[in-house]
C-alpha cells in the first residue's frame, strides 16, 4: 500500500477543502492530488531514480512527496546548510535524480551527474500543468522504498537510511485517525524539510485532515506572527526554537509591546532534541491554554516512538511528588503499537530501572539503510540512545550509546571535528564530545594533546580552524589541554571519559 | 491475507485496506470481497447494506480482523456472515 493512499483519501473526502497554505496561497486536497499525479508523470518522464529537494519548505515538498510515492521513487530532501563538497557527494549518491529547487547551486556543484533540474516554481507549475495519460496511470503498489534520508553517524559519511510505504503507513495508521481535526484546526509545519519530523508532520496532517501553514524560515517573530495571523491550532517545534520563543515573547513584554495572540494554540510538540527543564517550565507558563507533548523518535523509526502527553505534562507540573515532576524529564511511555526494551552490553534485557541501549521493534521501524539493516534477528532496532525505564513504564534518556553530539537535534560526527583538528601541526591528538548546552540541549567541546615541540595553539586558533572547515555549529564551546587522550586496550578512544573530563 | 491488501466489495463501491486479517471470508454486502472488482455487480444484501464510512477501521470481537476503509460504499462489512463493528479511537496526541 502506497502512502500516496493518505492524500487520496483526504482528497476524495474533502476535494475543496484547503489543506495546505505556503507564502498566502491555499491549495485543496484536490490541488494537490492533481499536482501530485502530474509530478508522477514529470518523474516518470525524466528517468530518475531518486526524486530530490534541496530548498526550504512549499508546496513543492508536498506535491515531491506524493508525486515520488506514486511513481515508485524514493523521495530524498537533502538538507541546504551543507558545504558544497558534502552536498555533491549525497547528490552523486543518487544520481541520476529529479532536483527540485536550488537549481544554481545544483548544476554548479553536480556537473555531469545527470540530474534533471527544476526550481521551485517550474516544477510546481509543470506538475499543475500535467495531467496522465489515461493509459499511464500505472501508479506504484508502495511495496518499496518510499523516504531515503541521509543521516550521521559516529564517522564523517552520512548513512543512507531508508523507509519503505509499510512503514510509514504502519506508524500514520498507528497513531492516526483519519479526518480526525476540526475543520478549523491548523497546524503550524516549520521544521526543515529534510528532517523526518518535517515529512510526518505532513502526512500524519493531511490524514487528519489538518489544513497544514508552512513557515519556510524559523524565527521567533516570523512563528509568533504566522500563529496569530492563521489563527495556529497545533504546532511541532523542536527545543531550541521554543526557548528562542519564549524569549521574543518575554522581550516583547517587557519592551511594553502589544502582545502576540496565542489563544488559539492548543497544542504545542516538541521532539528532535533534548528540552531543557527551564525552557518546557517557561513554555508552559507562556502556553496555558495549550496542551504539550514531548515526542522522542528517530528518522529509522518514521519518527515517533514514545511520548508524554499533556494530561502527563500538566501532572507533572502540578505535583508535590519529586518522582511524578521527574516526568517533565522522560521521553514518556511508548506508543502503543511498538515495543521498547533496555538492553545490556552483551544484549541481554535489563530490568526496570537500569540504563543500558534503547531498542525498538514494530511496523514502522525501518531500521534500514542502503547498505545495510541495523536490525537484529528478531527486528529489534537499537537506536543507539542510552536510557532506562521506570517501574510506571516512563522512558527516560541517559545520553548516546555512541558518541554522536547531538546538538539543536542535529547529529554531528566528532570524527569529522577530530579529522580538521588533526591536521592542525601543534595537535597530536584530539577528542570531539558532547557538553552540556541550555540553548542546544548539547555543544561540541574538544581535548587536544599538544605535539611535542610544540607550543599548545589558542582557543580561538582552534574555533577558527572548525569555522573555516566544518560549520559555525561545529565550533566548540569548550577547550581542554590533556596530556594525553584516554585509550582502552582495544586501541577505541574512550570519548565518554574525555566527556567526564570536560564536565568537570 | 496480507496486510496492506487493498479489497474490492463486488455488491458496492466500497474498498478496504487490511490491516490485520485471518482465513476468514471477508465480505461487503454480504458478498465476498477481491483484490480485483469483479465484472458482474453481486446484489447487495439487505442485512449488509448499513454503509461503511471512510477512515473508519471495522473489527471482529475476537480481534483477529481490522479493516481500514479506503473508499466509501453502500454496503457493511463482515467476516464469514458476522458482521464487523466500527473500532472504538482511542487517538494519540498530535506529536509531529
Amino acid at each position: 500500500m502506497n502512502i500516496a493512499l493518505l492524500l487520496e483519501m483526504a482528497a476524495e473526502a474533502a476535494p475543496d477543502r484547503v489543506g495546505l497554505v505556503c507564502d498566502g496561497k491555499r491549495w485543496t486536497y484536490g490541488d494537490l492530488l492533481a499536482a501530485a499525479r502530474g509530478a508522477f508523470s514529470i518523474i516518470q518522464n525524466s528517468g530518475a531514480e531518486y526524486v530530490a529537494l534541496l530548498d526550504e519548505s512549499s508546496e513543492a515538498a508536498v506535491i515531491a512527496v506524493f508525486g515520488a510515492a506514486l511513481a515508485g521513487v524514493p523521495y530524498c530532501p537533502l538538507n541546504y546548510r551543507l558545504p558544497d563538497a558534502d552536498l555533491a557527494a549525497l547528490l552523486g549518491r543518487i544520481a541520476p535524480a529529479l532536483v527540485i529547487g536550488d537549481e544554481e547551486r545544483v548544476t554548479r556543484v553536480a556537473r555531469g551527474q545527470g540530474h534533471t533540474i527544476l526550481s521551485r516554481e517550474e516544477f510546481t507549475l509543470k506538475a499543475q500543468e500535467t495531467v496522465p495519460a489515461d493509459d499511464a496511470r500505472e501508479y506504484d503498489p508502495g511495496e518499496g522504498v518510499a523516504i531515503q534520508l541521509f543521516t550521521s553517524g559516529t564517522t564523517a559519511a552520512p548513512k543512507a537510511a531508508i523507509l519503505r510505504h509499510s512503514n510509514l503507513l504502519g506508524y500514520i495508521l498507528g497513531t492516526v485517525e483519519f479526518a480526525s481535526a476540526d475543520e478549523a484546526d491548523a497546524a503550524l509545519v516549520v521544521v526543515p524539510p529534510y528532517h523526518i519530523a518535517g515529512i510526518s508532520a505532513l502526512l500524519s496532517s493531511i490524514y487528519a485532515q489538518r489544513k497544514i501553514v508552512m513557515l519556510p524560515a524559523f524565527s521567533p517573530e516570523g512563528w509568533l506572527g504566522l500563529v496569530e495571523a492563521e489563527a495556529i491550532t497545533n504546532a511541532f517545534v523542536v527545543p531550541t526554537m521554543l526557548a528562542r520563543i519564549v524569549d521574543a515573547m518575554d522581550k516583547k513584554a517587557a519592551d511594553g509591546g502589544a502582545v502576540v495572540r496565542t489563544a488559539s494554540l492548543r497544542a504545542i510538540a516538541y521532539g528532535g532534541g533534548k528540552m531543557p527543564l527551564e525552557v518546557i517550565h517557561k513554555a508552559l507558563e507562556r502556553f496555558p491554554a495549550a496542551g504539550f507533548t514531548n515526542a522522542y523518535g528517530l528518522t529509522e523509526t518514521s519518527s515517533t516512538i514514545a511520548l508524554l502527553g499533556p494530561d502527563d505534562h500538566r501532572e507533572a507540573l502540578a505535583s508535590e511528588d519529586p518522582k511524578v515532576r521527574g516526568r517533565l524529564t522522560s521521553l514518556g511511555k511508548p506508543i502503543p503499537t511498538v515495543e521498547i526494551e533496555i538492553r545490556g552490553e552483551s544484549g541481554e534485557v535489563l530490568p526496570l530501572g537500569e540504563a543500558g541501549e534503547i531498542y525498538v521493534r514494530g511496523e514502522q521501524v525501518s531500521g534500514e539503510y542502503k547498505e545495510k539493516s541495523a536490525l537484529d534477528a528478531e527486528g529489534w532496532f537499537p537506536t543507539r540512545d542510552a536510557g532506562y525505564m521506570d517501574e510506571d513504564g516512563y522512558l527516560f534518556l541517559s545520553g548516546r550509546a555512541d558518541d554522536v553530539i547531538v546538538r539543536g537535534g542535529e547529529n554531528m560526527s566528532p570524527g569529522e571535528i577530530e579529522d580538521v583538528l588533526l591536521t592542525h601541526p601543534a595537535i597530536a591528538d584530539a577528542c570531539a564530545c558532547a557538553i552540556p548546552s541550555i540553548e542546544w540541549g548539547e555543544a561540541v567541546g574538544i581535548a587536544i594533546v599538544t605535539r611535542d615541540g610544540f607550543e599548545a595553539p589558542a582557543e580561538t586558533e582552534l574555533k577558527d580552524l572548525v569555522r573555516s572547515r566544518l560549520r559555525s555549529s561545529r565550533v566548540p564551546g569548550k577547550v581542554a589541554f590533556l596530556a594525553e587522550l584516554p585509550y582502552n586496550e582495544m586501541g577505541k578512544l574512550l570519548r565518554r571519559k574525555v566527556k567526564e573530563v570536560l564536565a568537570g | 491475507m496480507k496486510p496492506g491488501t487493498r479489497l474490492k466489495s463486488a455488491a458496492c463501491d466500497t474498498e478496504v485496506m487490511v490491516i490485520r486479517a485471518a482465513e476468514g471470508q471477508i465480505e461487503c454486502g454480504g458478498a465476498p470481497m477481491g483484490e480485483a472488482k469483479p465484472a458482474e455487480a453481486a446484489p447487495l444484501a439487505a442485512d449488509f447494506s448499513a454503509g461503511t464510512l471512510m477512515g473508519k477501521r471495522y473489527v471482529d470481537a475476537a480481534g483477529q480482523y481490522e479493516l481500514l476503509c479506503v473508499k466509501p460504499g453502500k454496503g457493511s462489512l463482515s467476516v464469514d456472515g458476522q458482521a464487523l463493528v466500527v473500532k472504538d479511537a482511542k487517538p494519540l496526541p498530535a506529536s509531529d
